[in-house]
């Protein structure tokens, strides 16, 4: 229909004809408005009548007729035959995989550079949990709480994904060609104004590109810097030997050790395996009553603390005294400024007889985050009680460049104040939070032309550098590194970057204008260069399957004890003394947006997603100070802010400051959590600051802790006893209890034909340090509640470390003690359930049933060791897809309104009965590792079958320590405790 | 016929005042009581409290589409304290439907006439107020559109309910007392509804009024199988009196957690809630014949015998919280003992001594005939009371569960905003319940008052 047509359209008409309407009358077309034939004969074509548009209506005959055409074409449709096309089943499936069943990959994690070798579990491509790899000697089987929230790392939806450019996204390549720009002008001059900044590097592969790169600009200088670094250790070896050196200890060898102001069962590089070898000391069973002895010299209190045997607090800085005098009594000739500790003479002089009388058996541990000289002394007493070779032993460093990384990055400050510095790379690291506050290196970074940063998160360094680039995850990436020994361990991908991320070695092979080469092609070439005789690629794959390099354990070297060492130390002052300490969780506040590390329990404090200032109930008192008042604590003209937190234990007059948190850069997990305490921290007193002015400012934080309540009421939960009365009284644990005589019922006892499960806590080896949680929440989906939901006492672990204190409050004893579901015979929780939601299995597993949960919470309020956790709210993450990743496919994730709970991880049992049904045989002891056990350092908790009377769980059940919690009441635990066991000095004792 | 007039007689006269001030006929009783509920001009007393009512009843309804979006987290619960509002406000609204029944069948039983002015408005207080407390056991729960899961009801999951859990045994013994309270109630009404029905011009009332009195035509046969039926019934919530409340007093001495594991709870709940039941009854009577000039139907010596009612099964809940603390020590448990300590020097101290002041000391007053005589004083003490008895469900509930076994595990509960809000919203709902049933039903058994009226034109005849 063209336009011309005079008589098809005629607007006057149909103007007319519009007026003429009444209501509402749409036209689709000035066609369809004229209403002429033409049109109607389109419509007729266009859609053509429905067959029942008859004249006269639908007929029933009709209506008949078309039912029954369209019936028969619709069965007709059913006989047309399917296009031949082929699909491929998966008969010939990828090597290895089958669907369902996990892989496990051998790889490293590294935390200040060390690296600590783990098995990751793989399921269908993705890891979801990390265990210790028992070959590997930093790990033999546990791991710390950093490798279990690992994979949350990786997961965080919130992880730096993309490149950016002055804050904009920008892509890999023009960074590349912006950062050739940038070397080509640093050509001429050798690399004068460029400057590499990473953290500890025990990788070999990124050491040789740092050292390649450095050759092509001889002029370019590398610094190191971490907060959490070893400098005392380190400043602390070239005063002992003159040199660089590393240090391993022996623990299972030491008869008597002595810790001054450290932890080494945590925090320490080699803790997890000291933790084991401190543990084999320690376990105590009918047969064997050799048991070593710890005294702990402590400021803050530690884990190590609470497992000594003596333990004695002081401020800090009086530490290098306590060891000066230690030392002289073992003939050290300590000499310098250095004064003599006072007080508590009976103390040291049995110390020091201990020691002496273990000469070669004995240790002197310092703290990691003491001074150099303590450390100095420390090796200075090793050397004079024979211990050098027996239970230390010297290797030349881990650290490739052992720099003290204060004196580095001080160095990279008055280069980048001097103006010189022109291209700063920070390879990993956020020095912009955590470099001593004397450096004012957020200032100084405006005086650098060009800044590039790599790391997980855009952090507070990222934002002042033009280039971020985002860094791939240990478990995304290609790399080495070597362990507390020297074994190297190489890192591999267990999964394709998430996003287009990149790791160190990229940034370093661009800089070497190589970045095609890859990060795999970097580590296989570093170690082929090295690798003499034999086939490379078995070499390779061993190495890759075992997790570790077989034979780069380093050999103990011999050194040479420097004597007459001057040392100078102004010791402890009158005022008020901070301590600085990583955060036990948060670390430096790299984990800062790790919900599982923020919302696990730290040690002793049982705080949750902050950090505090934390002093002992007398100084409190005496300062008039109460939990969450905030104190403003200045040195100079530093000021920070941070909650008052009351911790038994604690040294007077010393305040402990947890280092890691207060980011201002960071996620919405770890956003508006804790104070930053940085600010406080200078390189003169990285770790102890002398005379702080504390004050109240009004203010007060709420702060949720986990466990309100910290003394046992009198009742018997953790029992302890020393070791001679046990020795003169073996039944002396179980008198502490009632048991109810078990014929006290009216109904018969239940049988158990097959397996009956059970496990047995050793609370003697039980440090405290939380992992168990962690490697249960991983292992189990269990969700993260929140500050808020914390504090309102709805944290959802279902293995919690309950912690006691017993004694005077300046210097408790603390008592740590895991509790779980006990899997009770009698369960309270089972017979209130008023739809059988949780029930008893044939095998005395308590089992729950997430589907059937109406919650009505009966089951939680009858149990009297309130294991049970409900989901008040939807706290899984359904939606989150990276998070989705996470999950543990055996387990369900609960959603919201359901009960959950330990369940001796039912899952891990069935994998273990369908293996052992598929060879016909029974499951062996020790096949099913529940995560909780799996992870533990110390082999605390033992898990299996009570029926198999050879099994290791039948055997500790019949110890003389074990003991079952609240047993009076007559639920039956499957769960029970090995008494705490103590090993005090009798000299000490009778005074 | 005639040896029971004299009983009755007898009785009042034993009792002294009268149960119907004189001067009132057949027709005055039914004029006063049906003049409520027939006029056509709706008090403004009414509407105002009506509108009070409905508005808390619409904060019931906002917290509770609240709490199905977001969960019970909103509460303040945690673990340990599993419980809380929730479960406290159901026990206190299953102990204020006590009154009702035990005044109309208990009392009917034991021939006791006086209870005739109140049990209409006693039974209709106890279906509210039965109703107020269903919705926590339901709202309580986690997932609350599975409630169902509590019954007994052939399924494709071949799962009955289970039946040793006392929260099964709840659902039952409410359901069928709420069952057997409302047929109670009901099979009263019919008489006077029959009345209403040819009493009103309305023609929606009247057909309204007639289909609920079911034919009712005062034939002699139906007077007959009426009191049949209403005896039978009487006979039938007798027991239900007793057990919904021991019941649900199970779902405490079942556990295992001092505080709750206690052979004493199943008569010291009952008393506990004839006591809340009694207070409630006074609680609203008092303003009910103020404001619709009952006070010749609903007589002093109706309150009277209320409050003695009240302090009697008192003093028997005083006797339960001297029992709990007996045990403790004689038991010799720790737990036990702690617990008894906990509660009387805990952090939650303020709330028990609160509770022995309003639900021990308080009452001791009634002994005084000056304290019986006062219509305000009567209502302030029973105001103490419907206060205590909340209390002492907040201290069962509460403080054993927050501090029990493990030390570790002890915590601090109180409510939100959102527990108030809906334990507000259920008092929103049993008065506007309350206010339709005034406006539409005779609130006092009209025929049954007539009968007390024949009562005194005999004793004044002789």
């Amino acid at each position: 229909m063209k336009n011309g047509k005079q008589d098809s359209i005629d607007l006057a008409k149909q103007q007319s004809e519009l007026q003429q309407m009444q209501g509402k009358q749409y036209w689709r077309s000035l066609e369809e408005l004229s209403d002429t034939p033409e049109f109607r004969e389109f419509v007729e074509r266009e859609f053509p009548s429905s067959p029942f548009d008859g004249g006269d209506g639908l007929s029933r005959r009709h209506f008949l007729q078309l039912m029954g055409a369209s019936m028969a074409l619709a069965g007709l449709s059913a006989c047309t035959r399917q296009p031949n096309e082929k699909i491929i089943p998966y008969v010939i499936a990828p090597e290895h995989i089958v669907p369902g069943e996990p892989l496990y990959f051998a790889t490293a994690v590294t935390l200040g550079g060390y690296a600590t070798g783990v098995l990751a579990e793989s399921h269908d491509g993705r890891p979801v949990k990390l265990e210790g790899n028992p070959q590997h000697p930093a790990s033999l089987g546990a791991t710390d709480v950093f490798a279990q929230a690992a994979v949350l790392g990786l997961y965080d939806p919130e992880r730096s994904k993309v490149v950016r450019h002055l804050g904009q996204i920008d892509t890999w390549e023009n960074f590349l060609g912006a950062l050739a720009g940038e070397l080509a002008s640093q050509t001429t001059s050798k690399g004068v104004g460029i400057r590499i900044l990473t953290e500890t590097v025990t990788s070999p592969t990124l050491a040789n590109q740092i050292q390649s790169f450095l050759g092509d600009y001889p002029a370019a200088k590398w610094h190191q810097y971490e907060a959490v670094g070893r400098d005392s250790f380190k400043r602390g070896a070239q005063m002992a030997f003159g040199e660089s050196v590393d240090c391993q200890y022996d623990f299972e060898k030491a008869d008597v050790i002595l810790s001054l102001d450290g932890d080494f069962l945590s925090q320490m590089p080699g803790s997890l395996v000291y933790a084991r070898q401190f543990a084999n000391r320690r376990k105590v069973a009918h047969d064997s009553h050799t048991m070593n002895r710890l005294y702990a010299v402590e400021s803050s209190p530690t884990l190590a603390g609470t497992m000594a045997d003596h333990r004695l607090t002081m401020k800090a800085g009086a530490v290098v005294d306590f060891a000066a005098s230690v030392a002289r009594k073992l003939g050290v000739d300590v000499r310098g400024s250095i004064e003599s500790h006072s007080g508590d003479e009976q103390w040291l002089e049995s110390v020091a007889n201990d020691l002496k009388g273990h000469s070669g058996r004995c240790l002197v541990v310092p703290g990691e985050h003491q001074t150099a000289e303590v450390h100095y002394l420390a090796h200075a007493m090793n050397d004079a009680l024979g211990n050098v070779g027996n239970t230390v032993s010297y290797t030349q460093p881990v650290e490739i460049n052992p720099v003290v990384h204060a004196e580095s990055l001080a160095e990279l400050a008055g280069d980048m104040a001097s103006g010189v510095v022109e291209l700063l790379v920070v390879l990993a690291g956020n020095p912009v939070f955590d470099a001593p506050a004397d450096l004012n290196f957020a200032e100084l970074m405006a005086k650098v032309k060009t800044r590039v940063h790599l790391g997980m998160y855009e952090d507070d360094t990222a934002e002042l550098c033009h280039w971020h680039i985002p860094q791939s995850h240990s478990l995304e990436s290609w790399s080495d590194a070597r362990s507390f020994d020297g074994t190297a361990s190489i890192i591999q991908p267990l999964i394709a970057p998430l996003y287009a991320t990149k790791t160190t070695h990229d940034i370093l092979a661009s800089l070497k204008n190589e970045s095609g080469k890859s990060a795999h092609d970097l580590v296989k070439g570093t170690w082929q260069a090295s690798h003499f005789g034999g086939n490379f690629d078995d070499f390779w794959q061993t190495s890759l399957h075992d997790g570790l390099v077989a034979g780069t354990q380093f050999a103990s070297k011999s050194v040479r004890l420097r004597t007459g060492v001057h040392l100078d130390t102004a010791g402890a002052t009158s005022g008020i003394e901070v301590v600085f300490r990583p955060d036990p969780h948060i670390w430096d506040g790299r984990f800062l947006n790790n919900g599982w590390l923020q919302e696990l329990p730290k040690p002793l404090s049982k705080l949750t997603w902050d950090n505090a200032a934390l002093m002992s109930p007398a100084t409190a008192a005496r300062l008039g100070l109460e939990n969450e008042q905030v104190v403003s604590l200045t040195a100079g003209e530093r000021s920070v802010q941070a909650p008052v937190w009351i911790l038994p234990g604690h040294a007077a007059d010393c305040v402990t400051l947890n280092f890691g948190y207060g980011r201002r850069r960071v996620g919405s997990v770890g956003k508006g959590c804790g104070s930053d305490v940085f600010p406080l921290r200078t390189s003169a007193s990285p770790w102890i600051a002398a005379d702080v002015n504390l004050e109240k400012t009004g203010e007060v934080v709420p702060l949720a802790s986990t466990q309100d309540h910290g003394s046992m009421e009198g009742r018997n939960l953790v029992r302890s006893a020393n070791l001679q009365e046990l020795v003169q009284h073996p039944e002396l644990i179980h008198d502490m209890g009632h048991d109810p005589d078990p014929s006290l019922t009216l109904y018969p006892e239940v049988e158990y034909p097959g397996y009956s499960w059970g496990m047995v806590v050793d609370l003697n080896v039980c440090t405290g340090c939380n992992t168990c949680t962690l490697a249960c929440q991983s292992e189990n989906n269990i969700a993260v509640v929140g500050k808020e939901e914390v504090l309102n006492g709805r944290e959802m672990h279902w293995i919690r470390i309950d912690r006691y204190y017993e004694g005077e409050t300046e210097n408790p004893e603390a008592l740590h003690q895991p509790v779980m579901c006990q899997h009770c015979e009698n369960a309270p929780c089972e017979v209130v359930c008023p739809v059988a939601a949780t029930t008893h299995s044939d095998e005395g597993l308590n089992e729950m049933t997430y589907n059937r949960c109406v919650g009505t919470r009966y089951c939680s309020n009858n149990c009297p060791y309130k294991v049970r956790r409900f989901n008040f709210y939807k706290y899984a993450d359904f939606e989150t897809e990276s998070l989705k990743l996470l999950r543990n496919p055996d387990v369900t994730v609960r959603s919201r309104g359901v009960m959950e709970k330990c369940t001796y991880c039912v899952q891990r049992i069935n994998l273990a009965r369908i293996d052992a049904k598929k060879e016909g045989r029974d499951i062996r002891d020790g096949e099913i590792l529940t995560a909780c056990q799996q992870v533990c350092p110390t082999e605390a908790i033992v898990f299996g079958n009570i029926n198999d009377a050879d099994s290791k769980v039948v055997t500790l059940k019949a110890d003389h320590r074990n003991y079952g919690m609240l047993t009076e009441l007559g639920v039956k635990p499957r769960t029970s405790y090995l008494a705490k066991i103590k090993n005090p000095n009798p000299e000490l004792v009778e005074s | 016929m005639a040896d029971q007039v004299l009983d009755k007689k007898e009785h009042s006269h034993h009792t002294g005042a009268p149960l119907i001030e004189p001067g009132h006929s057949y027709g005055s009783v039914t004029d006063k009581i049906s003049s409520i509920v027939l006029t056509r001009k709706t008090p403004v007393a009414w509407f105002l409290g009506f509108s009070v009512a409905f508005l808390l009843l619409m904060v019931f309804l906002g917290s509770t589409a609240y709490l199905l979006m977001k969960g019970t987290g909103i509460w303040g619960l945690n673990v340990p304290v599993g419980w809380g509002f929730a479960i406290i406000n159901f026990v206190w609204w299953i102990g204020i439907g006590h009154a009702g029944t035990l005044i109309s069948a208990i009392l009917l039983l034991l021939r006791q006439e006086w209870r005739t002015s109140i049990n209409r408005f006693a039974e209709a207080m106890t279906l509210f107020a039965v109703a107020a407390a269903g919705m926590f056991p339901l709202l309580h729960m986690g997932r609350p559109w599975l409630f169902y899961w509590l019954m007994p009801y052939p399924n494709t999951m071949a799962l009955w309910p289970q039946f040793r859990s006392p929260l099964v045994w709840d659902v039952f013994a409410v359901s069928t007392y709420a069952t057997v309270s409302l047929l109670f109630w009901y099979v009263g009404l019919v008489p006077d509804f029959a009345t209403l029905r040819d009493r009103t011009k309305n023609r929606w009332a009247q057909i309204s009024y007639g289909i609920l009195s079911m034919g009712w035509r005062g034939s002699a046969i139906h007077w007959h199988r009426y009191e049949t039926a209403y005896l039978l019934l009487a006979g039938l919530a007798t027991p239900l009196v007793i057990s919904v409340h021991t019941v649900v007093s199970f779902d405490f001495a079942m556990g295992i957690i001092p505080g709750w594991h206690a052979t004493i709870f199943p008569p010291y709940f009952v008393a506990g809630a004839i006591y809340a039941g009694f207070a409630m009854v006074l609680t609203l009577s008092i303003p009910l014949r103020k404001i619709y000039g009952l006070e010749d139907f609903i007589t002093m010596r109706h309150l009277k015998n209320m409050a003695k009612v009240m302090l009697a099964t008192g003093l028997i809940v005083a006797y339960g919280y001297m029992i709990e603390g007996f045990t403790a020590w004689y038991s010799g448990a720790e737990y036990e003992e702690f617990m008894i300590l906990n509660r009387l020097t805990g952090p939650y101290k303020y709330v028990f001594w609160s509770l022995i002041l309003c639900n021990v000391a308080v009452p001791q007053l009634i002994w005084f005939s000056k304290i019986q005589n006062s219509v305000v004083a009567l209502f302030v003490v029973a105001m103490f009371v419907n206060v205590g008895m909340w209390l002492e469900r907040f201290v069962i509930v509460v403080t054993s569960l927050h501090r029990d076994f493990l030390p570790s595990s002890w915590d601090m509960y109180s409510g939100t905003i959102w527990d108030w809000a809906t334990y507000i919203g259920t008092i929103g709902l049993f008065l506007t319940l309350m206010f339709l049933f005034l406006r539409i039903m005779p609130a006092i058994s009209i025929f049954e008052m007539r009968t007390l009226v024949t009562d005194d034109k005999k004793s004044k005849a002789e």
